[in-house]
């Protein structure tokens, strides 16, 4: 997922992957999907309106309202949501960008 | 067609884009002064390039690799990772350029405001950029006045002569503020 708007920001240069792969044998009928492995996470703050949050989730991802909603929701009740996957370049292009939008965002590998 | 005259104190979406507010003098020149202390805050950040140097040694200029040590810019630029190798490595390349962005909507928004009132007319870009702005003085102010969700610190009930009540009053207008803002440009 990436947005689809003009770019946030300029894209800084960003360290050449480190790929990790998943463990063989672990599921083998899976497909395989070694560079997905990463999320975005939203993490809920006290300032942020919630109304700001589901902007932001609906401009830079273009995600629905019902969805923006419904992440902007998991965030303030659950302290935080998933909000985007892909590859590791993805996500620091997704975090760098809500950190341009004034959330506290983090990536890590979705295991 | 005529253009009704934005009630005071919120924003209203004009039609084909943009919003309006109707500002008083007193409101515009707390909105700026507000601003410039963002900008001062922001700064150009640590490590980065004179504005006078050669602008492709300022390109490969490295950013810093560890958070700042003050609340809300720690607040503005918090860690991409947990780990603190990754942070630091991805801080360093987006940092400066993070700052460059928060202090160029900055610095729009002073550009409007010193346009005058009493309607302050937003184009769609401008808009965007007053949202990103505001929202991050209410993050400055909510890290210097350690706001919380449930108000733990009883902020919202300050007697008069606290001196941390106008910043609280700030904090909450600049709050109703964004929420008309937010509301003319939901897509």
């Amino acid at each position: 997922m990436s947005g689809s708007m003009e770019p946030v920001m300029s894209v800084a240069p960003v360290e050449p992957s480190r790929t990790e792969r998943p463990e063989s044998g672990e599921a083998p009928f899976a497909v395989p999907e070694p560079d997905v492995p990463w999320v975005t996470l939203v993490h809920n703050d006290p300032v942020n309106l919630m109304s700001y949050v589901t902007y932001v989730f609906q401009t830079y991802f273009g995600y629905s309202k019902g969805k923006a909603t419904k992440l902007m929701e998991d965030v303030h009740y659950k302290g935080r949501a998933v909000v985007s996957s892909g590859t590791r370049e993805e996500m620091e292009r997704d975090v760098q960008a809500m950190h341009g939008y004034g959330l506290w965002a983090t990536l890590s590998q979705d295991r | 067609m005529g253009r009704r005259r934005p009630r005071p104190g919120s924003f209203e979406a004009r039609p084909g884009g943009g919003a309006a507010i109707a500002l008083e003098d007193g409101e515009i020149s707390i909105l700026r002064s507000l601003v410039v202390q963002l900008l001062e805050l922001v700064g150009p950040g640590p490590g980065a390039a004179d504005a006078d140097a050669d602008p492709l040694a300022e390109l490969f200029t490295e950013g810093p690799s560890k958070p700042p040590e003050d609340p809300a810019l720690a607040r503005l630029f918090p860690d991409a990772y947990e780990e603190q190798a990754d942070a630091s490595d991805f801080r360093r390349f987006t940092e400066n350029d993070l700052r460059a962005r928060k202090r160029d909507d900055a610095l729009a928004m002073v550009r409007c405001l010193d346009r005058g009132g009493p309607v302050v007319e937003l184009t769609p870009e401008e808009s965007r950029q007053w949202l990103g702005t505001m929202n991050d003085l209410r993050l400055t102010i909510g890290a210097y006045l350690d706001i919380t969700e449930d108000d733990d610190n009883g902020l919202y009930h300050l007697p008069d002569d606290d001196e941390r009540k106008p910043m609280v009053v700030a904090y909450l207008w600049l709050g109703a503020l964004q929420e008309s803002l937010v509301e003319t440009l939901m897509p």
